[in-house]
């Protein structure tokens, strides 16, 4: 095997200066949040280390978040593919297929011991054998158990991976698996969504190979700094629904003002992703700013949350300050509490002034009394 | 068997050496290809074998109809929203919900995005290494490489020193050992053709291509929030249109027109500057491929049809890319097709990972059966306990995909089978695309029928794509001048609205072929949902009766330089865009839970 070349020595012989690169680390550091001083962590780090190997395993899924990764406009999949990591196995883009590609999860699993990453895209059907996933002519469960016993760590893409999905859905038929439950001793980070954020996958892979270490995860194994506040919290659609402006039908006077969507089902109160703050496709939109309800992608068990369009119900409230450990441990089926809080407080409001909005919360405050807020 | 001859023409021969290519790779999902090879290394005999199956059938049964398009919308990212723009068009067939012009403006100009997203990604990233040799491109010299490049093309990134960075860029992948992706590629491959400026060229434009993509699907994000997977909805689409109002930021602004149009425009000019180029000079290095490589695509062609110009309406007067089914070669006769037709499109599972009350018998999608069965067959090898599975019997079943026949026939799907029905239709700028090229390259109509015929179908369409989405964006315009902004048709969004029991179909044209969705709607919830998507058709297993689908008719008679190294299975496969988790999602109606395994 050859000298492992680091990032610094790669980019630099490649004819981009020292001044770009900086520039580079610049953008690096802004991205991941970590300030001007960050700068000089960024560069230290890819002066130093060698293109860390990664082999991207397919489950049972369907390619989304390998698309949403090669949608990633800072760093670009291009550059994190040529320059950040040495991207060896992914049945996607690769060269090699068959036999040669076998060698390849074999080979760098004997070279790289301990060393290398293992992101694994979909998850593992454990029904019939395992045969509902076939790789190799073996059930993917193989190819996964022996990639995981020695990878570094393991990066969870996509709900698939950190929870099920679709085809985890009831009845989940090929009693599909999220990666998390079958391995316990190298550490696993979830990255849910479906897909993520092109750029939470990169900023996910970019922190650790920076810091050279994982990320702070929440209980459910997502790194804090992309999933530890709501799609509702940071929504620019947030002061519609204080206000009590709410889109009542499609294609409605609301809906062409854009305002809130909770009352058409938004799953935003409940969701904990980066979508309203960070956007997608490099920030062009989301799916509230194009005028449809967050389904909760990135929450497990999301599917068997519908349907999709009724809005979320409101139960015993919990509580505005509080956060994803917290409310997992209350229990998803409350979530919506948290909008009869401030449903309820639009009513008071309206009640303290007198008036009644154009399209307002009305119904929606009416029904989402509590015991706890009426009072 | 050791030499037959199956129903529709073809000459199978297994008493060859077996070569096995598992994963297949650079494909969507997880595909398995085994083939013979004679003592010439000339492939006689081949196996399409679908390893992947995610029952979506008992997931979707009992859920409401309006959240349906987001759960099959999961069943393929790569092609992502084909389904749920099937899904869509089904609900809407069974419950009579006409759409509003805007939104059907809006629909197409998502999907022709898509197109020309697919088609290009498919060409870079997934096809073009099986003709370019990465290696190669090291010995290039940039300043030649910068000469065929500008003889070729006005794209302005075609200096020396451009090429020379690329260069740079590989070799210095190469040598660090850590060559990524292209670790283990078949690197001096004696089919490899080009010469090392044109692999130069086209790996500069692999780089180029994969940073441009993420341009194309920002139009999905402007009217579904995000892509993959944005967001659709029964009756119309949720983004809803203001342009002259008070609030007009939070919805389809002149801002958002504005970016669409740009996007579109910077999409039409990759395309025909650097995308239709690069297959051109590619091609012409690869003449002996319009030969090879062709299975059924110059007897049997089938498409749905797609991309009405007049909303709610899909006869082909109104549909951009006409319907039809070509049947023999004979291009003078369009075949009508019909979705709702029992006699035309029905599934087979005698050679599939399923059982049938009666396995000889096809079942049309609204009664279809899912009764998952997976074993291997009494000649198979391995497989046992957990080992690899070494072969594979065909003579059982051996496929997690079902045999889709279109009034008994196998049928190949795809922008090569969308283009010639088009041609055959008469559409004029289609002829003047597909002769343009073949005159280009000097070769006869026949010539499409082939390998290298689906690689270039599939780039004129992508040019097609990219064409009619400036048109279908000034389609847009016009109806917001006209007053026409409405984007959905809520009138029967209540269930209550429903009736009782109701069944549709909804069609689509996927850019990898012919999509069918099929539903069954009773109480207000989804009875019964089937899809038959374009990989089932290409990819598909034998039939009772014998027929080969298109991948292994494909696959016959092309000769391979060193069966070990399997280039070429690569090209003929990768030529038809596999999607195999669109094709093994196996939706059905009974919600039967899985059976035991047994391996015999």
């Amino acid at each position: 095997m050859s000298k492992h070349e680091t990032f610094y020595e790669v980019i630099r012989q490649r004819g981009v200066s020292r001044r770009e690169f900086l520039g580079f680390c610049a953008v690096m550091a802004t991205m991941l949040g970590i300030g001007p001083k960050g700068v000089a962590t960024v560069a230290h780090a890819m002066e130093t280390k060698p293109r860390i190997p990664v082999l991207w395993l397919h489950g049972l899924e369907c390619t989304c978040c390998s698309e949403s990764f090669l949608r990633s406009g800072h760093p670009m999949a291009s550059e994190i593919i040529t320059s950040m990591i040495s991207l060896d196995y992914d049945d996607t883009i690769m060269a090699a297929a068959g036999d040669q590609a076998e060698e390849i999860v074999h080979d760098i699993i004997r070279d790289y011991r301990g060393e290398y990453i293992l992101a694994v895209e979909g998850n593992i059907p454990l029904a019939n054998d395992g045969m509902a996933c076939i790789v190799g002519g073996r059930p993917f469960h193989h190819q996964f158990d022996e990639a995981a016993e020695h990878a570094k760590a393991i990066i969870a893409w996509g709900t698939c991976a950190s929870s099920g999905c679709v085809q985890a859905a009831r009845p989940n038929p090929t009693q599909a698996t999220p990666v998390h439950k079958l391995v316990s001793h190298v550490p696993v980070i979830n990255v849910p969504g479906c897909p993520p954020i092109a750029e939470v996958m990169t900023g996910v892979l970019s922190y650790i190979l920076t810091y050279d270490r994982l990320p702070e995860l929440d209980h459910q194994l997502r790194p804090k700094m992309f999933y530890s506040q709501r799609v509702h919290d940071k929504c620019y659609r947030r002061a519609h629904f204080d206000a009590g402006q709410f889109v009542e039908a499609w294609d409605d006077d609301g809906a062409r003002q854009g305002w809130c969507l909770y009352k058409m089902g938004c799953r935003g109160p409940t969701t904990y992703n980066a979508c309203s703050s960070m956007g997608w496709n490099e920030g062009v939109s989301f799916p509230i700013k194009s005028g449809h309800g967050c389904i909760g992608c990135s929450e497990e068990g999301f599917w068997d949350r519908g349907p999709f369009y009724e809005r979320l119900p409101d139960m015993h409230q919990w509580g505005i300050e509080s956060n994803a450990d917290k409310v997992a441990v209350v229990g998803a089926s409350v979530l919506g509490g948290a909008v009869a809080v401030q449903a309820g407080a639009t009513l008071v409001k309206r009640i303290l002034t007198g008036k009644r909005l154009k399209g307002s919360a009305d119904d929606a405050a009416d029904e989402t009394e509590t015991p706890g807020n009426k009072k | 068997m050791s030499q037959i001859t199956t129903p529709n023409g073809f000459t199978l021969d297994n008493s060859g050496r077996r070569v096995v290519i598992d994963p297949v790779t650079r494909i969507e999902g997880h595909l398995r290809i085994e083939v013979n090879v004679d003592s010439g290394n000339v492939i006689r005999n081949a196996v399409s074998v679908g390893t992947m199956w995610r029952g979506l059938e008992p997931i979707l049964k009992g859920r409401d109809p309006r959240d349906a398009w987001a759960f099959v919308q999961r069943i393929c990212g790569v092609c992502t929203g084909v389904h749920a723009l099937a899904s869509v068009r089904a609900v809407e067939d069974a419950l009579g919900i006409p759409i509003p012009a805007s939104a059907n403006s809006i629909r197409n100009i998502m999907h022709l995005a898509l197109y020309a997203h697919d088609h290009l990604v498919h060409f870079y990233h997934l096809h073009a290494l099986d003709w370019v040799d990465v290696v190669s491109a090291l010995s290039a010299s940039p300043k030649a490489t910068s000469e065929l490049a500008q003889s070729i093309s006005s794209w302005p990134n075609s200096s020396p020193g451009y090429f020379s960075d690329v260069q740079k860029k590989v070799k210095q992948m190469v040598g660090s050992g850590q060559l990524g992706p292209f670790r283990n590629g078949y690197w001096g491959h004696p089919a490899y053709k080009l010469p090392p400026e044109a692999n130069l060229m086209a790996v500069a434009h692999y780089i180029e291509a994969l940073n441009f993509q993420r341009e194309i699907v920002k139009i999905q994000a402007v009217f579904g929030g995000k892509n993959p997977h944005p967001m659709w909805l029964v009756g119309g689409v949720p983004s809803a249109i203001n342009v002259h109002g008070a609030g007009a930021v939070g919805a389809i602004n002149i801002e958002r027109l504005n970016l669409v149009a740009d996007i579109a425009e910077r999409t039409l000019a990759f395309i025909s500057q650097v995308y239709i180029p690069d297959l051109l000079a590619i091609a012409s290095f690869y003449k002996d491929w319009f030969k090879l490589g062709g299975g059924l695509s110059s007897q049997n062609l089938l498409s749905y049809g797609e991309f009405p110009s007049i909303a709610n309406d899909t006869s082909n007067h109104s549909l951009m890319l006409p319907r039809g089914a070509i049947l023999g070669g004979d291009l003078t006769h369009l075949h009508e097709v019909d979705l709702k037709d029992p006699n035309q499109v029905h599934e087979f599972v005698d050679h599939s990972w399923y059982n049938y009350p009666d396995e000889k018998a096809g079942l049309h999608p609204w009664d279809g059966v899912t009764d998952m069965n997976f074993r291997l067959g009494p000649k198979s090898r391995g497989g046992k306990n957990g080992e690899r599975i070494e072969e594979i019997d065909e003579g059982d079943k051996y496929s997690y995909i079902k045999a889709p026949r279109w009034k008994g026939h196998a049928m190949e799907v795809g922008p090569l089978a969308r283009l010639v029905i088009a041609y055959a239709a008469g559409d004029k700028r289609v002829k003047e695309m597909v002769d343009g090229t073949l005159k280009k390259l000097d070769l006869p109509l026949t010539a499409l029928f082939s390998t290298m015929g689906r690689t270039a179908a599939r780039g004129l369409e992508g040019l097609w794509a990219a064409e009619k989405l400036k048109e279908e964006i000034a389609g847009l315009q016009a109806n917001i001048r006209s007053g026409n902004t409405a984007t959905a048709n809520t009138e029967k969004w209540e269930p209550k609205t429903w009736p009782t029991e109701a069944k549709g179909a909804g069609y689509s044209e996927a850019p990898r072929g012919a999509l069918g969705h099929w539903i069954k709607i009773k109480e207000g919830r989804i009875d019964n949902y089937q899809c038959v998507v374009p990989t089932t058709w290409n990819a598909s297993p034998r039939d009772p009766a014998g027929n080969i689908g298109p991948y292994e008719a494909a696959l016959l008679g092309v000769p391979m330089a060193n069966p070990s190294k399997p280039l070429e299975i690569l090209r003929v496969v990768h030529s038809f865009d596999p999607c195999l988790a669109c094709a093994t999602h196996v939706i059905g109606p009974d919600g039967g839970l899985l059976t035991e395994a047994k391996i015999l």
